[in-house]
């Protein structure tokens, strides 16, 4: 699976004195041979969730179910309709940010599962700190506020597992996933004991943080602003990334590890910021969880969005931008699991299937990569 | 050899072009009504769970079978804005017209929103939380009080123990468990004065491994009647039967996960309430807002008899069942909690919303709710 680290195709041609001389004329490097080099990474992802879906409908032949229903369900439920589409986007708004959660640190070469713990406690911390406020403090402070508070925590806890991989050389996907467990049982422990709103009984949370310091949706939809602010973050970090020295350093650690400390590069501030940007990220989709959807933490927090991240960082080679359209067509496949379930009398694993199927055909694809002369157009006129 | 030249502009242009024939393919849905009444479920888990969502799920197949009825059923439902997104599907591409929310935290915020959203679509939610004065008119609860078939259990069990200990295996320390606790032990105390009650509290609604643990733990400390509340009992139940003890089951039939030691268990009878609804909608009436009760309104039951149950148990069981009909009260004040503090003053009716507020085990039963 790709870390991120600069690949060929990702380092402007003319700075690979193999693969052109510099003296060679501009006009082979146009947009054309560039899109023709990118676009392996479209084609083989989509070859791919082709094979996936071939598979998928022996196994409804299989069971008796028609492939073709199922196709025209998922179109229904996930896209078809003004409703459907919302709802997709709406889904796909928490698995945006918890993707970026692991994106950021696989391209510093680390392999971080904890956005589930980073999550849940930036939520929860952004509604513990807007409980005492609430009344007494204007949304117009307050807001901003649980936000920061949700990026603080978020980034501090995976932060914690970035610093131990470096100062300590603890397993970051191990520690990160213990995190996720320990914080869960910290919102728990504070939800069902002192922060616990005694007026319901049933269901341990704390106080609702009211309409007035919700966040809301986007006007004229029922998708809620978490949706846009997770675009504009990927954007964001797809442009620190690629476009700054920053990402350049990352990007070099995550390639390779003691070139990085050779070159006197700050590998500890590097790996402790991708970590903690991981965190904020996911802290990030837990305020607005906290402020969009639930208006208190309780133990919903916990809903798995950190762990459908790894999928869907995974499945867009860890490419910020890419995250967007993976999260959208997950959000759809979600989506439009119910519809599947109540028309197709299928069960709930159903979508699992499908996903399982999807996840597993795109890593065997990634053997696929660099073997097409058609993607290689500079290679193919040298060979010539 | 260039195969493909495309300027930045023209691929550009021709993407967004694609971009708005797609968007402009995008439009509303006319919905759909294929029956008289589309009724759409919502559950938390699997329907096949041995517990919670069975009940619901046995009793949505009754309701299949009123003529004009269609049910729609989604599982695996979190309590996230997904029940939302659910409950507005069903609604918008299923055309349901009733919609029922099975799981406690759907209701805030996720039900009342979208009973303001969608004012001609009746919601019931399955605990009693409707509020007449603020939440919307076409929203609504209806529960069965449970605590009524534990007292049940509990009598059967009592008549049942050797030790005169009934082992517990409870989810969190709310308000409905520790009422199903305390009646087990209430119920015991009928038939057993020295009975008591020991409860382990494994700390969330799924634990399939702490559930084990907890009843190996009560096993081991004497305890040879096991009863649980828990979302899923089969663990429990399991666990128990290979143990050789005697177990009460919990929200749906157990009987065939213990064909040794079952009692008798704790049932829900949502269909009552759901061919209730039905009968309603064809007559053109409205859904009543609040519905809730328990033996007296035939909205819990118990599970019949199994090997388990001795002569003298089903006899003492079946009169509790009678009791429970004729709304004896299961609280008969003063009663203590077991710290030593008078917490239920005088006696109070089953349904009687003081013992909804309920934060505090009996005098009789071992454990502690922090």
């Amino acid at each position: 699976m790709s870390t991120g680290a600069p690949t060929a195709s990702e380092i402007p041609r003319r700075a690979l004195g193999t693969a052109k001389p510099p003296s060679a004329p501009a006009d082979t490097y146009d947009f054309g041979s560039r899109l023709r080099a990118n676009s392996e990474y479209v084609v083989i992802p989509a070859f791919a969730l082709l094979m996936a879906a071939l598979l998928f409908a022996l196994f409804l032949l299989a069971i008796g179910k028609s492939p073709l229903d199922f196709i025209d369900y998922v179109w229904k439920g996930g896209f078809g309709t003004a409703f459907s589409f919302q709802n997709t986007l709406q889904r796909s708004s928490p698995l945006i940010l918890t993707a970026l959660a692991v994106a950021i640190p696989a391209r510093i070469g680390l392999i971080m599962i904890g956005a589930e713990g980073a999550l849940v406690l930036g939520g929860f911390a952004a509604a513990a700190i807007a409980v005492p406020m609430v009344g007494v403090v204007p949304p117009i402070i307050t807001m901003p506020v649980m936000v920061l508070t949700a990026l603080i925590v978020g980034g501090l806890w995976v932060g914690l597992a970035g610093y131990l991989k470096y100062a300590r050389g603890v397993n970051e996907t191990i520690s990160s996933l213990l995190l996720t467990y320990i914080g869960i049982a910290i919102m728990n422990f504070f939800v069902e004991g002192v922060m616990r709103d005694a007026s319901n009984p049933n269901k341990p949370s704390t106080k609702p943080i009211g309409e007035a310091y919700m966040i809301g949706n986007i006007p004229g939809t029922s998708v809620h602003w978490g949706f846009l602010v997770g675009v504009v973050v990927s954007i964001a970090l797809y442009f620190l990334m690629t476009r700054t020295t920053f990402g350049f350093a990352a990007r070099v650690t995550g390639g390779n590890f003691r070139a990085a400390l050779a070159q006197g590069l700050p590998v500890g501030r590097l790996i402790v910021s991708c970590a903690m940007i991981a965190g904020a990220c996911a802290g990030l989709a837990g305020y607005f969880e906290v402020a969009a959807i639930q208006g208190r933490a309780n133990a919903s927090l916990a809903a798995g969005y950190g762990f459908t991240g790894i999928l869907v960082s995974f499945l867009a080679r860890h490419n910020p931008i890419v995250i967007v359209p993976v999260a959208i067509l997950f959000g759809g496949l979600v989506a439009s699991g119910g519809l599947i379930q109540r028309r197709m009398g299928l069960p709930d694993a159903t979508v699992l299937v499908l996903q399982g199927l999807i996840f597993i055909v795109l890593l065997v694809s990634e053997t696929l990569y660099g073997r097409f002369a058609i993607f290689r157009p500079g290679d193919a006129k040298e060979r010539t | 050899m260039r195969l493909l030249t495309v300027s930045r502009r023209s691929f550009l242009q021709t993407a967004a072009g694609g971009a708005l024939g797609v968007a402009a393919g995008l439009g509303p849905m006319g919905r759909a009504f294929a029956a008289d009444l589309t009724v759409g479920i919502v559950y938390v888990g699997a329907r096949d769970d041995f517990g919670w969502n069975q009940a619901h799920a046995v009793a949505a197949e009754a309701l299949k079978l009123v003529p004009g009825v269609k049910v729609v059923e989604e599982e695996n439902v979190p309590e996230t804005d997904a029940c939302a997104k659910t409950m507005e599907s069903m609604i918008n591409l299923d055309g349901a017209g009733l919609i029922l929310a099975t799981s406690f935290g759907y209701y805030t915020p996720f039900v009342v929103d979208m009973a303001k959203k969608y004012p001609k679509v009746e919601f019931r939610h399955a605990a009693p939380l409707w509020n007449a004065e603020k939440d919307p008119k076409n929203a609504g609860s209806y529960f069965g009080y449970l605590n009524q078939a534990h007292f049940v259990n509990g009598v059967a069990a009592g008549a049942s123990t050797t030790s005169n200990k009934i082992g517990f295996v409870a989810a969190k320390p709310i308000s409905s468990v520790l009422s199903n606790i305390n009646s087990v032990l209430l119920g015991a105390r009928k038939t057993n004065p020295k009975a008591t009650v020991q409860v382990i509290f494994t700390g969330d609604w799924s634990l399939p491994v702490r559930e084990a643990e907890a009843a190996n733990a009560l096993v081991d400390a004497g305890c040879d009647v096991i009863t649980c509340h828990v979302d899923s009992p089969k663990v429990v139940i399991e666990t128990a039967e290979k143990r050789g003890v005697k177990t009460c089951g919990h929200n749906a039939s157990q009987a065939p996960l213990a064909p040794k030691g079952f009692i008798t268990g704790a049932e829900y009878k949502w269909s009552t309430i759901y061919k209730g609804y039905a009968a309603d909608i064809a007559d053109g009436k409205t859904v009543p807002n609040f519905t809730a009760g328990g033996y007296e309104a035939d909205f819990v039951q118990n599970t019949p008899f199994g090997a388990g149950a001795t002569e003298a148990a089903k006899a003492a069981a079946t009169g509790a069942i009678a009791d429970m009909k004729n709304k004896v009260p299961i609280y008969v004040g003063p009663l203590k909690d077991n710290k030593g503090n008078v917490v239920i003053d005088k006696t109070y009716g089953n349904l009687d919303p003081f013992l909804d507020k309920m934060n505090y085990l009996l005098e009789g039963v071992v454990g502690s709710i922090t």
